[in-house]
């Protein structure tokens, strides 16, 4: 890793080090308790009905078999739901159960709890639901003209003032799909909730936002907050799929019903119905530009396929559109990007969130165009390459560093790797034989993308956190609490690191996540460690102030290896003398600066808190007989601002980078006529290790004056360039168009 | 739309399908219990043993996260039959500790941040030991063919591999 | 359901005679998943795990027998050299945990057309022994096979073995699979030249109903292939036998891949595979 401004990390454990996972040795133990090994005694199991269709008129619901079933204790259909009956993240329309119709294929129908889960499941199965199917609306288009619209996102900024035409000497123009990708998190949707004293409920559940989930849960209960109570369960991984609810608040429902706690867990078939997935993306581009290369204008028009509920749809439309050109400085732009209602499966939150579909088709407008104005494809990106105080195509100014031209070189420059060696496992297809070298060609690719950090438009987004100083045991120790999710990114981690490095205490505990303390925002939007750690930051310098102020003695004092001490480094006093047995607790809750709306007719507007960058290059072993494809290498440049924990940060930018090279070759949720025809690992394939190539990474460090410790949010952007790098490194050995993703073997071969 | 909804309470007091008595043998002590012939290893161990740190991912031999070991050969709970492992000795993440030690595998994991959420660590673990037991792990690629069935979501591959092979090279000078 | 154990062969073949619609079950690497997901509830369940008569392996005269219960890994760490095509097929089974378990015995009971087993034992000319209180018979391969999952096997048959030459012929196999491991057939090729007897084997995997036989192309390579001279193969043969292999394919458009890139892609296979078997007599890699 190279890191171009080293902090010196002046606190063991603290920010800037690599320190490990407190929940580690659980995990590498099995005795991490996520939320599918929840056990409760007297515990009943949950199942669900769901629709087979994905559109239909329901005309009868029978459920006379499934009660009578001994062991069953409760059957629920819409008609049970006490409080609200529809939920959602951004608008309120996806029904808890089905009534009167089914949008989507695996839409939720009735719910069952029985002592046993096979007694669930064949419950469910005797309930008996007459449909009446109607004609599904899948194609995006149609649904458009039709007027079944999400949100429509302008984004229009013109060179000079009352627009130009767009004209340009060279021209470049495509037409690009992306896939339905899934974010197949390997621990399936599970939760348990517990029916309380108090008529309320306990959920203990994986989720990216506990307080959004609360207050859905609520309303739909028909019960105020306070009587619902989450607590974080373990998280098998998130990706953005966590953000709508699942199971929550069938499963509360049913323990209400029953006085009896209910625990419920998909399977992985289930779980492809069970939440979003990221939209399907139609991308029609159009890029003027001078015969030198620089560009004039980008053209663009996005339809997102929204699928049968809101979900999170407006806010990826956004993005799309507000990232449309990608990160260049384009003196017009004139985007138009659509979110569609069908009857496919609903689309929402994934990893990059509207900003991956965009890459794609963007970064291969650049490659076209390099090709057509004769220069390599890292040099044309370089000539356009945004940099601080870029203006957005949105109008808004960049003030923090864009070292865009800068992550191109660094991936540019590494070296290349050797030839492969004779070793079958190092070839396209591996040990299954396909090739001795056959047909076998390599091609180089590259690609840079922009991913904005945190919410955005305006939203009111913060982060709480509670951070309480004392004496346990003779030593002075910290206790975080937030109620920001853990789901695999590190985020308990960072908290601790930065807590010690505040407090200058060793012993530090993050208490698990729940609803006691305000909200702290989503695990999304690569904002958390930005947000929560914020927050976190923030609670313990009021704690300091107020630890500090005991002192009554003026000047420079901090807190150093559980002492106060002065500028001189003389020690004023020790902690634990200083606090004895009083605690000193604050709760601060803490935002970014404000963000603004986008005009609803320009999509002019200061939206975004941060951006962030990453560039890919990729190598690839291409059978262009068969089509196989083997990702040789990933060279990966990202800004980082500051690496909190750096270890961490490399281990999200392989991740994300491997999603990424996932949606280029092999991963697609499947969708025909509205109806999923891959919904297991047999046929969604996720890249494994033998796909995984060995990865080069450079880390920089340009810190953000506006954000905490200098950081930028780190998950999402690798996830965005890997597409595009590979399929343009693809492109580069087999001289195919290759306009969707993913590739398949016969895009190549045939 | 019509519901249809009887009243009366189901009746209660079965606790799922009618289960037979099998004699499981897990990280050398031994269980008696009843189960449904059908029942998988997987669900045996998560259900009826409480044995939870075997995980689910797929239940259908396509993501490794329920490796365990049969007779010290790494197996998937999820497509072994439960009764068919009577008079064999399964071992679990749960029994790779020793007196309180981490086994060194889940030390290197541990230390190279070998995993993010941890759902497939378990059977990363279980896999990776019985890697280096059957000689699989000489070089990169062979590593990397013989971790194939154990998938990563969070795909912190490169980490696993550098975990695999510090505890190689360890073996290997000691 | 019922949970049947045998202790010993006789036992399972009474048992299975008794229960005609009992589930044989050994490796469970394939079953499982029918359980699991609830999509078989048989009556009964036969586990095969403790008959130890079908973990064995040896010689039967000309043959070659291997017992149903042998497992993926056993074929490819002890049987590389005399099943050479299978051993290669073998390694492409699912993953190292399945390998432990699975068996060519459960992929001929399940009969799929994506069986990784079937094309090596296609082209190898096996035979398949079928055993019930009745009698043994043994049954080519090429017979096998009736439909999707379905095969000639009778209720009350059990199956026993699978037996192939002794002295294998230069074998290749090779599949192609959307992901470099862990994957099913998108399609997959084998080959078997037998220089002794001048004559082809093929078999087709996951391009059609059943696994399949390229018949045409092996009487037109065995014609054509240089066998006195052990000349180079000239392309136009290699072409040819492609194009029929391809031809005999009888694949659909599904998930996996279009029937076209089946076609196609077989095509390419049978032509590498040709060029391997041909000038490495040896066989695996």
């Amino acid at each position: 890793m190279t890191v171009s401004t080293v902090a010196p990390a002046t606190v063991e454990g603290g920010v800037g080090t690599s320190a490990r996972r407190p929940d580690g040795i659980l995990k590498v133990a099995g005795e991490f308790a996520y939320s599918s090994d929840l056990w409760a005694d007297e515990m009943l199991w949950g199942a669900t009905v769901r629709s087979p269709h994905p559109s239909a008129e329901i005309r009868a619901i029978d459920i006379t078999a499934a009660v009578a079933l001994p062991g069953v204790y409760a059957v629920l259909t819409a008609a049970d739901v006490p409080g609200a009956r529809h939920y959602g993240l951004e608008v309120v329309d996806q029904p808890v159960l089905a009534i009167d119709e089914v949008r989507y294929e695996g839409e939720p129908v009735a719910i069952v709890a029985a002592d046993h889960p096979e007694t669930a499941r064949r419950a469910a199965a005797r309930i008996t639901v007459e449909y009446a199917v109607r004609a599904p609306v899948t194609d995006p288009e149609d649904a458009l003209s039709r007027g079944d619209l999400v949100r429509h996102v302008p984004v229009r900024r013109f060179a000079s003032a009352g627009g130009t035409a767009l004209t340009a000497d060279v021209v470049v123009t495509g037409t690009y799909e992306v896939g339905m990708q899934d974010q197949a998190f390997l621990g399936p949707e599970s939760g348990l909730a517990v029916p309380a004293e108090d008529g309320g409920i306990d959920l203990f559940v994986a989720t990216q936002w506990l307080h959004v989930d609360q207050k859905q849960v609520a309303a739909c209960l028909g019960l105020p907050a306070e009587k619902v109570r989450l607590s974080l369960a373990g998280v098998g991984g998130a990706f953005g799929a966590r953000e709508d609810l699942s199971m929550q608040v069938h499963a509360s429902l049913l323990a209400l019903h029953t006085g009896k706690p209910v625990k419920m867990v998909y399977g992985r078939e289930e779980s492809f119905f069970g939440h979003v997935h990221r939209h399907p993306a139609r991308l029609s581009y159009e890029h003027g530009a001078t015969r030198d290369g620089k560009l004039l204008y980008v053209k663009a028009r996005i339809v997102l396929d929204g699928g049968a509920y809101t979900s999170s749809t407006p806010a990826v439309v956004a993005n799309a559109a507000t990232l449309g050109v990608g990160p260049y400085d384009v003196p017009t732009v004139v985007v138009e990007a659509y979110g569609v209602y069908t009857n496919n499966p609903p689309c929402g939150a994934m990893r990059g969130f509207g900003a991956v579909q965009a890459c794609f088709a963007y970064e291969s407008q650049m490659d076209k165009l390099a090709a057509e104005v004769g220069l390599d494809p890292v040099e044309l990106r370089r000539r356009n390459a945004m940099t601080t105080g870029s203006v957005m195509p949105t109008g808004q100014l960049v003030h923090g560093p864009a070292p865009v031209a800068d992550l191109l070189a660094l991936v540019r420059d590494r070296p290349l790797p050797p030839a492969a060696t004779g070793d079958p496992r190092e070839r396209p297809g591996g040990v299954a034989n396909t090739t001795r070298g056959e047909g076998v060609v390599r091609g180089v690719g590259y690609a840079i993308g922009i991913k904005n950090v945190c919410f955005s438009e305006g939203f009111d987004d913060f982060a709480t956190a509670r951070v309480r100083l004392s004496v346990v045991g003779g030593e002075p120790a910290v206790l975080v609490h937030t109620a920001a999710a853990e789901v695999g990114q590190g985020l308990v981690t960072v908290q601790a690191q930065i807590a010690r490095t505040e407090l200058g205490v060793t012993k530090v505990t993050v208490a698990t996540a729940d609803t006691s303390v305000g909200s702290a925002g989503s695990s999304s939007a690569s904002r958390q460690t930005y947000m929560t750690g914020g927050a976190v930051r923030a609670a313990c310098q009021a704690v300091k102030a107020t630890v500090l102020a005991r002192v009554g003695r003026a000047g420079e004092l901090a807190l150093v290896d559980g002492k106060v001490v002065a500028s001189d480094g003389a020690v004023v006093a020790s902690l634990v003398d200083l606090l004895g047995n009083d605690v000193v607790e604050e709760t601060v809750e803490w935002r970014h600066k404000p963000t603004r709306p986008l005009d609803p007719v320009t999509g002019q507007g200061d939206a975004h808190v941060q951006y962030a960058f990453a560039a890919h290059r990729a190598v690839v072993d291409v059978d262009t007989e068969l089509g196989l494809v083997r990702v040789v290498e990933i060279a990966t440049a990202q800004d980082v601002g500051k690496a909190v924990n750096p270890q961490a940060v490399v281990g999200q930018i392989q991740g994300g980078t491997a999603q990424g090279l996932g949606l280029a070759v092999m991963e697609e949720v499947q969708v025909v006529d509205g109806v999923i025809r891959n919904p297991s690992f047999t046929d969604y394939l996720i890249p494994t290790i033998l796909d995984m190539p060995p990865m080069a990474v450079d880390v920089l460090e340009m810190g953000d004056p506006d954000a905490p410790y200098g950081l930028r949010g780190v998950g999402e952007p690798p996830t965005i360039s890997s597409t595009p790098a590979v399929v343009a490194a693809i492109r580069a050995a087999t001289g195919r168009p290759l306009t969707r993703v993913p590739v398949r073997p016969e895009h190549i071969a045939l | 739309m019509a519901i249809n909804q009887s009243t009366a309470p189901a009746e209660t007091g079965l606790r799922g399908p009618r289960g037979e008595p099998v004699t499981l043998d897990v990280n050398g002590a031994t269980y008696a219990i009843e189960l449904e012939p059908r029942v998988s290893l997987l669900d045996a161990l998560r259900d009826h043993l409480d044995m939870t740190g075997t995980k689910k991912g797929c239940d259908q031999g396509t993501c490794g996260a329920c490796t365990v070991w049969m007779d010290g050969r790494r197996v998937l709970s999820c497509l072994t039959l439960a009764y068919s492992c009577e008079g064999h000795q399964i071992a679990t993440i749960e029994g790779i500790a020793q007196d309180g030690e981490l086994h060194p595998m889940q030390q290197a994991f541990i230390d190279h941040d070998a995993f993010q959420c941890g759902y497939c660590t378990p059977g990363q673990i279980m896999s990776a030991i019985a890697l280096l037991r059957e000689g699989n792990a000489t070089t990169d690629a062979d590593i990397a063919e013989h971790m194939s069935g154990n998938i990563c979501r969070c795909q912190a591959y490169p980490n696993i591999h550098a975990a695999i092979r510090e505890v190689r090279d360890a073996d290997d000078g000691g | 359901m019922e949970f049947l154990q045998p202790a010993d062969w006789a036992e399972a073949l009474a048992v299975k005679a008794a229960h005609p619609d009992a589930l044989p079950i050994a490796g469970g690497t394939d079953v499982m998943v029918d359980l699991n997901f609830d999509r078989a509830r048989p009556g009964a369940l036969l586990d095969l795990t403790r008959v130890t008569d079908l973990t064995d392996w040896g010689t039967d005269g000309d043959w070659l027998r291997v017992g149903a219960g042998v497992t993926y890994r056993r074929l490819i760490d002890e049987l590389a050299g005399r099943v050479p095509g299978l051993a290669l097929a073998s390694r492409t089974v699912g993953s190292p945990q399945i390998r432990n378990r699975g068996t060519v015995g459960g992929n001929l009971g399940s009969a799929s057309p994506a069986g990784d087993a079937h094309p090596a034992l296609l082209a190898a000319g096996a035979l398949v022994e079928l055993a019930s209180v009745r009698g043994t018979r043994r049954v080519p391969v090429t017979e096998y096979f009736t439909g999707p999952k379905r095969s000639v096997r009778t209720p009350d048959e059990l199956i026993a073995a699978f037996l192939v030459p002794a002295r294998p012929g230069a074998e290749q196999f090779a599949k192609v699979g959307t992901r470099n491991a862990m994957v099913i057939a998108v399609c997959s090729f084998a080959l078997s030249l037998d220089a002794a007897t001048r004559t082809v084997g093929t078999g087709i995997g996951s391009a059609g109903p059943t696994p399949l036989r390229a018949t045409e192309a092996e009487a037109f390579l065995a014609a054509e292939l240089p066998w006195e001279t052990r000349g180079a193969v000239p392309e136009s043969v290699a072409a040819r036998f492609g194009e029929l292999v391809g031809s005999a394919a009888r694949p659909i458009d599904d998930v996996r891949g279009s029937a076209d890139y089946r076609r196609h892609a077989l095509a390419v296979l049978a032509r590498r595979a040709l060029a391997w078997a041909w000038t490495d007599p040896g066989g695996a890699v």
